[in-house]
C-alpha cells in the first residue's frame, strides 16, 4: 500500500524528491478515495523507479489540505521539482493516472 | 496492496485467446450480479470495469433500503461483498476500459483501450453517471467549489454557505447531510415541488437553515481567486435572477446512461439501451441490466434483478 505521507514529511518526500510525485489527497470516510485505492497501487507498481505515488490523509494533514486548496476528495495532484504540476479530482481510472504523471 | 479484483496479466491475456461465455460490461450491482448468476449456471463470467468494482453503490454512503441490513450498510462494504461473492464463484474481472463492441460478428468482439475481446454473449451493465448542470466554468471549478458527492466534500464546507442543485432523492438527502455542517443550504429545484420519496421529505421539513428555491435554475457560477464565490440562479416562474454568494455547489441533477462505447450498435431509448422484460436488446445474444437500460425505477434491488435475469437469459442464448 502506497504510504501516508505526514505533514512533517511532505517536504522531503514529496517536495524536495527528484521524481515526480503523485499524491492522492484522501479521507479514511471516503467511498471514492477507498475505490480508487487498488488502482493506485497498480500505477505505484507500474511507475515505480521514475515516479512516486504517496497518500496525504486529509484529516490528518489538514495545513496540507489547505495549502494546496484541496476541497474534494479524491484529489490527486502530481508535484514536479517541488510545484503542483497537474491534478485531477474524482475516480479515475489507472490510464488517466498514468497519462496524469507524464 | 494487491486487491482481490485485479486479476493478473497472465490472465487477462489468456483470456485474450479464449472465446468469453459471458462478458459483463461494467461491475457495479447489475453487472456483478449477473457474472455471479452466470457462474453458478455453469459458464464463464468475464466483468470488464474501466475503474473499481461497485459503480455508483461504492460511494454511496450509506444504504438504507436495500433488504437484509436493518440498520443500514456502507455502500464500499455492500459492492465489496458483491464483488467477493462473485469472485467466490469463479467470476474474472479485467480492468479495462471498453471503447467499442461489434455485436454482429460471431463470436462478438469487444474493443479496450489495451486489447481486443471475444465472447458469445454479452451482458451491458455500464450503468449510469451523474449529469453536469451544464454551465460555463463547471470543469475548472470541479474540486474547487463544484462538486458531485455531498458526503465526499461536504466536510470541506463547515460553517459555510453552500447550494444543492436538484429535487429528487440525492439532492434532498444532500441537502439534510449538508445542512447539519453548513451554517446555509439552498435548495435549488427547477419544479415547483421535490421529486424525492416521502421519507426524504419529511426528515427536510424542520430543518431551518435550509431554504428551498422553487422553479428556479442555475445559470452561471462565479470564481474568485480560482475557486466558487457564487451562482446566479434564474427564477424561471417570475423571470428574475439574482446572485447567491456560496462556497459550494453540489450538483445531483439526475444521471445519464454510459452508452458511448456502444456507438449506436443498440437500439437507445431516451437515451438508455431498450431491453425488454428478459434483459435481451436489439442485438441478439446481448443483454442489459441495471441503470444503463431502461425502467421505471433505478435501484440497487432492481440492478441485482436485472442482473440476474439478464444471465439466466444468457445462459439461455448459450444453450439454444
Amino acid at each position: 500500500m502506497s504510504e501516508i505521507v505526514s505533514s512533517a514529511d511532505f517536504q522531503s518526500k514529496v517536495l524536495d524528491s527528484d521524481q515526480p510525485v503523485l499524491v492522492d489527497f484522501f479521507a479514511t470516510w471516503c467511498g471514492p478515495c477507498k475505490m480508487i485505492a487498488p488502482t493506485l497501487e497498480e500505477v505505484a507498481a507500474e511507475v515505480e523507479g521514475r515516479a512516486k505515488v504517496y497518500k496525504v490523509d486529509i484529516d490528518q494533514s489538514q495545513d496540507i489540505a489547505v495549502r494546496y486548496g484541496v476541497m474534494s476528495v479524491p484529489t490527486l495532484v502530481v508535484f514536479e521539482d517541488g510545484q503542483p504540476a497537474r491534478q485531477v479530482v474524482g475516480v479515475q481510472f489507472k490510464q488517466a493516472l498514468l497519462s496524469l504523471l507524464g | 496492496m494487491e486487491s482481490k479484483n485485479h486479476i493478473p496479466e497472465s490472465q487477462a491475456s489468456k483470456a485474450c485467446t479464449d472465446v468469453i461465455d459471458v462478458a459483463v460490461i461494467g461491475a457495479g450491482p447489475a453487472g456483478m450480479t449477473a457474472a455471479l448468476y452466470v457462474e453458478r449456471a455453469g459458464f464463464d463470467a468475464v466483468m470488464f470495469e474501466r475503474i473499481a468494482p461497485g459503480g455508483q453503490l461504492a460511494t454511496t454512503e450509506h444504504v438504507e433500503n436495500y433488504p437484509g441490513f436493518p440498520d443500514g450498510t456502507s455502500g464500499f462494504d455492500l459492492a465489496f461483498a458483491m464483488k467477493q461473492q462473485a469472485d467466490n464463484f469463479g467470476a474474472k474481472t479485467i480492468n479495462e476500459e471498453v471503447v467499442a463492441v461489434d455485436v454482429t460478428s460471431t463470436p462478438k468482439r469487444i474493443d479496450t483501450a489495451f486489447g481486443s475481446y471475444e465472447a458469445s454473449c454479452i451482458i451491458v451493465a455500464t450503468g449510469a453517471r451523474p449529469r453536469k448542470l451544464g454551465v460555463p466554468l463547471e470543469d475548472e471549478l470541479a474540486g474547487k467549489g463544484v462538486s458531485y458527492c455531498a458526503t465526499c466534500d461536504g466536510n470541506f464546507f463547515r460553517g459555510k454557505t453552500v447550494a444543492v442543485v436538484g429535487g429528487g432523492n440525492t439532492a434532498v438527502a444532500d441537502a439534510i447531510f449538508l445542512a447539519r455542517l453548513c451554517e446555509k443550504v439552498y435548495l435549488v429545484h427547477r419544479r415547483d415541488r421535490l421529486r424525492a420519496t416521502a421519507v426524504y421529505n419529511k426528515r427536510l421539513e424542520g430543518i431551518d437553515n435550509v431554504e428551498i428555491l422553487w422553479n428556479t435554475q442555475v445559470r452561471r457560477l462565479f470564481a474568485d481567486s480560482g475557486k466558487l464565490a457564487g451562482i446566479e440562479v434564474e427564477n424561471t416562474a417570475e423571470h428574475s435572477t439574482q446572485k447567491l454568494p456560496c462556497e459550494g455547489v453540489f450538483v445531483a441533477v439526475g444521471n445519464e446512461p454510459n452508452v458511448e462505447f456502444l456507438q449506436g450498435a443498440l437500439e437507445l431509448e431516451g437515451g438508455y439501451v431498450k431491453a425488454d422484460e428478459t434483459g435481451k436488446t436489439s442485438a441478439a445474444g446481448v443483454f442489459a441490466a441495471g441503470d444503463v437500460r431502461t425502467k421505471a425505477l433505478r435501484q440497487i434491488t432492481t440492478a441485482v434483478a436485472d442482473g440476474s435475469v439478464a444471465a439466466e437469459s444468457a445462459a439461455e442464448f448459450l444453450t439454444l
